[in-house]
């Protein structure tokens, strides 16, 4: 009942068959339930469908089961005796690309999926950025359909080519290829018995033993505050507990450490939990911090030490991931969320918008619209307490929202 | 040292973060209360995340007056046992002011009345955001909620168009009349759910536990013989040992056969079961998308 937890997440261009490997990942590692089961069953037969169509145990909008594609991300869980598992399925549909983001912004790993047919395509190039921008640490990309090009490896292998030659452009470490049917199962749960040429472990298995131990940071002491724990009871009347969740680092009892933005020292008197007091914190748990000094200390500061501190900026530069009909701004104003701090913000620059298929950096059209990638600068009304994403995916993301519509209009990671 | 948490830890910690989130991000927000293991684990989590202190949130109850009396009784027990303020929406009430019209019929049941009288209940509480036990894995409608649900000034969802949810960083503005519902248990699992009530001894409704009743079956799930409703002429009552999956209005719950008595007992079954909980909810069994129509017009 002790295990770890990972999260992975579906990428690639529509109908590469993600919702199907979902789908086939849970009912080979019976995960799915019989009532869910027969659901699915009837209606795949209602539609007419030859086989059990298992996109639809992820599929269950009516929209989706309409048009027969992902619209939102659909999250499933399942668990082995190895590992718990998140799952979120995501849509390959370029208009829904800001819900692909979302899916992913939180993985330990990315399945990015191929159509074997088709090999790479623009949306699993722009899939494959976003992910290596996401720094996602671990991508397998997993060649499906092979059931319709003869379970052939020269197939594999010119499209595993194509794919390295791409990457080799982009931020990523760890890519692993895995030649499936997500129809037929092959390799998903069970090795497939048509590609003997095929050395490598399963999806599952692969799953199940990728190391994750690292995936957080535990160098750079970060402690957003969340929200002040007054209790106003005699039986707590000085208590001032600062909750919050560890961004990054180890706290201790007893340790120096500095408030930003004012810039006051104190020690650690107490690191506090319902259930009883702690010697330590680290990411990702949620924590009260109690101080030996009375300081003034809001929703929005950070606890940090003093001899490792986040930037304190004004002039930002992002790379971002636009998400609205409404094209960016330049000189527009936008609410800027950032850890447990909201500010606001202005256009300075938009350097340069990505080509998701050349990786070249454009700076001739600097109009950035939906789904496209683009380097900006930005100037905020207060300083935020940020790292480079690259050191750190908590205190170095922010979101940016329209003040007039309060959508969230883009994805931002901190350069 | 090795610095990892076990899964329920994270999962703690996860909802405990959203569930501070929305003190911070909210002017008033409200835990919505059913009486089920959901609902409890959700009020059990805000206790936690607030402590020592009260946590800032008033509960609701959307009374169906159809409910277990067990759930009554547990309900009042554990407003005290938290030491927050509880407020019901009675749909009984809505019904005799002529707000909302009761279904007929052997099947009629007050769940569809209920999204009438929590939106009403939300406006006249001017409350910004509701707390809910919901989870993705219980249905495939759910499957697809943020964390950070936005409602219209209807208070409708639109699953075709959510906000982006990023990272940790969540979006709580809103034009005047909207409102949030906030999933601060999204990422539980039933399964999950069971093994932390067990391992911090949660005291739960007798429901949940094996215990002998009246039942009698109709369309192949078995439901607890109640006044609240009719009997067709063939429908035969028997005693049986049963228990409660999941805990809503008696008219449609389905009762489950089981002899466990114990939480370990329970977390045996759910482990080997290979039905969902809300197998036996005549309500999500209307038509395949019963959830999702519902959710759209405001529903839990
Ligand atoms: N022959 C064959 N067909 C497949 C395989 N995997 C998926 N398909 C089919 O490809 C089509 C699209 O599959 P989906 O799983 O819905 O694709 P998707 O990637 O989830 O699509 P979006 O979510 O809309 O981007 C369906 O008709 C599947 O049956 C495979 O391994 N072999
Ligand atoms: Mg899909």
């Amino acid at each position: 009942m002790n295990s770890e937890l990972l999260r992975f997440s579906t990428a690639g261009s529509v109908d590469d068959g993600k919702s199907t490997l979902i789908g086939r990942l849970l009912f080979d590692s019976k995960s799915i339930f019989e009532d869910q089961f027969e659901a699915v069953k009837s209606a795949s037969e209602r539609r007419g469908e030859e086989g059990v169509n298992l996109a639809l145990l992820t599929d269950g909008l009516k929209a989706e089961r309409e048009q027969g594609i992902t619209i939102d991300v659909a999250y499933r869980y399942f668990s082995t005796p190895k590992r718990k598992f998140i799952i979120a399925d995501t849509p390959g549909h370029i208009q829904y690309t800001r819900n692909m983001v979302t899916g992913a912004s939180t993985s330990n790993v990315a399945l990015i999926l191929v159509d074997a047919r088709q090999g790479i395509l623009e949306q699993t190039r722009r899939h494959a950025i976003i992910s290596s921008l996401l720094q996602i640490p671990h991508l397998v990309i997993c060649i499906n359909k092979m059931d319709l090009v003869g379970y052939d490896q020269v197939v594999f292998d010119s499209i595993r080519e194509e794919f390295e030659g791409f990457a080799s452009k982009l931020d990523v470490h760890d890519v692993t290829f895995i030649p499936i049917s997500a129809l037929n199962g092959d390799n998903v749960v069970e090795r497939s018995t048509k590609m003997g040429w095929y050395e490598g472990t399963t999806l599952l298995y692969y799953l199940e033993n990728v190391h994750i131990g690292s995936d957080h940071n535990h160098i750079d002491t970060r402690f957003p505050v969340q929200y002040v724990i007054r209790p106003y009871s005699d039986a707590f009347h000085d208590y001032r507990g600062y909750a919050g969740r560890v961004a990054g680092g180890i706290l201790k009892k007893g340790d120096r450490v500095m408030v930003l933005p004012s810039g006051f020292t104190s020690t650690i008197d107490k690191i506090d939990t319902a259930d009883g007091e702690l010697n330590e914190a680290f990411a990702p748990m949620s924590v009260t911090v109690l101080l030996k000094d009375d300081i003034d200390i809001s929703r929005g500061d950070m606890i940090v030490r003093e001899n490792n501190q986040p930037k304190v900026a004004q002039d930002i530069e992002l790379r971002i991931c636009w998400f609205n009909e409404k094209p960016l701004q330049l000189k527009g104003k936008y609410e800027i969320r950032h850890t447990t701090q909201a500010a606001r913000c202005i256009v300075q620059e938009i350097q340069y918008k990505m080509d998701v298929n050349t990786l070249h950096r454009n700076l001739e059209d600097k109009t950035v619209r939906m789904n496209d990638i683009a380097r900006i600068s930005i100037r905020t009304t207060k300083p935020l307490l940020v790292d480079s994403y690259f050191k750190n995916r908590i205190t170095g993301s922010v979101i940016l929202v329209d003040e007039g519509t309060n959508e969230t209009v883009a994805a931002g990671m901190v350069i | 040292m090795n610095y990892r948490l076990d899964h329920l830890k994270e999962l703690e910690s996860e909802s405990i973060f959203i569930l501070r989130e929305v003190a911070a991000q909210f002017q008033n927000p409200v835990l919505l209360f059913s009486g089920g293991k959901d609902s409890i684990i959700v009020s059990y989590l805000a206790k936690k995340a607030f402590y020592p202190a009260k946590m800032p949130f008033t509960m609701l109850h959307i009374d169906t007056g159809h409910n277990f009396s067990e759930t009554i009784a547990y309900r009042d027990f554990w407003v005290k046992e938290l030491g927050c303020r509880l407020i019901v929406g009675s749909v009984q009430e809505a019904i005799d002011q002529g707000k909302v019209v009761e279904e007929k019929g052997y099947n009629a049941s007050r769940n569809f009345l209920q999204t009438a009288v929590l939106l009403e209940s939300l406006e006249n509480g001017k409350y910004d955001a509701a707390i809910g036990g919901a989870r993705r894995d219980e249905e495939k409608a759910r499957a697809k909620e943020r964390f950070f649900s936005h409602r219209d000034e209807f208070g409708q969802w639109d699953p075709k168009n959510q906000r982006p949810e990023l990272w940790n960083l969540f979006n709580a503005r809103k034009h005047l009349g909207e409102h949030f519902r906030v999933f601060p248990i999204s990422n539980w699992t039933e399964l999950d759910v069971w093994q932390y009530l067990a391992l911090e001894k949660v005291p739960l409704p007798n429901l949940y536990f094996a215990h002998k009743r009246k039942v009698f079956l109709r369309d192949g799930i078995l439901l607890a013989d109640s006044e609240f409703i009719p009997k067709k002429p063939d429908e035969q009552v028997v005693e049986m040992t049963v228990r409660c999956r999941t805990i809503g209005d008696v008219t449609c719950t389905g009762v489950w056969e089981s002899n466990a008595t114990s939480i370990e007992a329970i977390i045996a079954e759910v482990a080997a079961s290979r039905k969902t909980e809300r197998g036996g909810r005549t309500d999500d069994k209307r038509s395949d998308t019963a959830m999702e129509d519902r959710k759209k017009d405001g529903y839990f």
